[in-house]
């Protein structure tokens, strides 16, 4: 829940998107108009505050809010 | 046939305010925009003054998302460019939208953001640097944005000749429209560096005015007691049309571009040679342009930094081009008040240029009370003059030895 919640004001802080908008299954893309340069430093906010490392191949497969929480939480 | 081209629009962002009538009344009543740095603390800095925009509010203009990715010169720019397209009257539509171009200077680009990415990467490693670094501090993203946010997709362009470039900026879109690139353009300049690095590094050079106990004072072009330019910030930008074009929408017309100019010195990257023959071949050459001769000039936007060596061959190089006559027309200097702007001078002092012959006011070179013996020619000292001029030439001159004149008329059908 922790983890929920702290990625959910990362992404609104980052993409500067309201907070309803961030449900588990929006995709940052096609539902939260990020292109790659705001995935990429979204990541990076992502990295930054849960202190974890995300490889470039598993930075690509989270493409919704769902994949974000999930990675973090199981790599934590 | 070239065709001819006017001045449309104007939209100004200067350390005297945000918005031509802020800046222009006080410029016209001699009031200055210079004061101690507070952008970083300078302790330490051999000069600690500066002209710093302080009325430009970023969420006016900017929803944060953007405005977080963009430097300062380019939300100056930026603001700049839509002052002055709202100013002109101008819409884009699908018919227009592939003939207005944006063609701007910048001397520097993002430099406070290449000193605060350097530390970063330094203290925590590569990784850290954000993906929209780049995007941030090239020098050409201003008019990238520009005609982003106008839908214009004519030349997209940026001169990079350090305090020639709103200049060259400015003479460069002339030519585009005169020689039918495109019918209307966005140009000018944008510059903001006010940073350690770049003071430190002006300062370095000994280009910087150190009289921080007397900010106010501290840019006397001409003056005997003068020791170096203010760094300033912000940006001037102004709309560039085709005469025609401008006439069938019934525009307002500030002035008619008639020629530039464009020389180097081939000399040294920062000096001037001392009797300032390349700039005076650059007048004369922008004078060539506009087939006119020296003695239709009635006033000089000067480049008038406020350093000892340009004025004085500034002051050399006029009365080169101009010999008797040159103690007959006016010369300000608009950095008494401004400060330099560096990049962006060029587009502000086009548009100053502008306004003197539309208003028929010539602004004053504030500070000047003891000219230096070899600065000896009218420079409109202290207060504005009402003088309707008809004919006015802007001077940049740029490290790296290059030059750019532009000439502009009172406007007449």
């Amino acid at each position: 829940m922790a983890v929920e919640a702290k990625m959910i004001d990362i992404i609104v802080e980052q993409l500067s998107v309201d907070k309803e908008k961030v449900v588990p299954g929006a995709s940052f893309v096609d539902d939260l108009g990020a292109d790659s340069l705001d995935l990429v430093e979204l990541i990076m906010a992502m990295e930054e505050e849960f202190d974890v490392e995300i490889p470039d191949e598993e930075a690509e497969k989270i493409a919704t809010v769902q994949n974000a929480i999930d990675f973090v939480a199981k790599i934590q | 046939m070239k065709r001819r081209v006017v001045v449309t629009g104007i939209g100004l962002v200067t350390p005297l305010g945000t918005g031509t009538e802020k800046t222009w009344e006080s410029l016209v009543n001699g009031r200055g925009g210079i004061g101690p740095i507070t952008r970083f603390d300078a302790t330490g800095h051999a000069s600690q003054i500066a002209a710093e925009v302080t009325d430009f509010k970023t969420e006016d203009w900017f929803e944060k998302k953007q405005s977080k990715n963009l430097d300062l010169f380019v939300q100056y720019a930026i603001a700049a460019a839509e002052l002055a397209w709202q100013n002109s009257g101008l819409s884009i539509t699908d018919e227009n939208r592939e003939r207005v171009g944006v063609i701007t200077g910048c001397g520097m680009g993002g430099l406070p953001t290449i000193e605060e990415y350097h530390q970063i990467m330094v203290e925590r490693g590569p990784r850290k640097i954000t993906p929209f670094f780049i995007p941030r501090v090239i020098p050409n993203m201003p008019s990238g944005h520009i005609s982003m946010r106008l839908g214009s997709k004519g030349p997209n362009l940026t001169q990079t000749t350090a305090c020639a470039a709103g200049t060259h900026a400015v003479g460069e879109a002339f030519r585009h429209i005169a020689y039918g690139d495109c019918d209307i353009a966005v140009t000018g300049g944008t510059e903001s560096v006010i940073c350690p690095l770049a003071v430190g590094g002006f300062s370095a050079m000994k280009a910087l005015s150190t009289r921080n106990d007397d900010p106010e004072s501290a840019s006397r072009p001409f003056d005997k007691d003068r020791d170096g330019f203010i760094i300033s910030e912000g940006s001037g930008m102004i709309i560039l049309e085709e005469l025609e074009s401008a006439k069938k929408r019934g525009a307002k017309i500030y002035a008619e571009v008639i020629g530039y100019g464009q020389t180097s010195d081939a000399y040294h990257i920062a000096a001037p040679p001392e009797d300032g023959e390349g700039g005076a071949r650059c007048m004369a050459a922008a004078l060539r342009d506009a087939k006119l001769n020296p003695e239709d000039v009635d006033y000089i936007n000067a480049h008038g930094t406020s350093t000892p060596l340009n004025d004085k061959c500034e002051t050399q190089a006029i009365k080169t081009v101009f010999k008797e006559h040159a103690h007959k027309l006016a010369v300000s200097s608009t950095k008494s008040m401004t400060g330099h702007m560096l990049g962006a001078a060029g587009g502000i002092e086009s548009a100053f240029t502008a306004l003197t012959l539309d208003t028929g006011i010539i602004p004053p070179t504030v500070n000047l009370h003891n000219p230096s013996p070899e600065c000896d020619l009218d420079y409109v000292p202290l207060t504005a003059r009402e003088a309707n001029p008809m004919v006015a030439i802007s001077n940049s001159f740029g490290f790296g030895g290059t030059n750019g004149v532009v000439v502009m008329k009172k406007f007449s059908s």
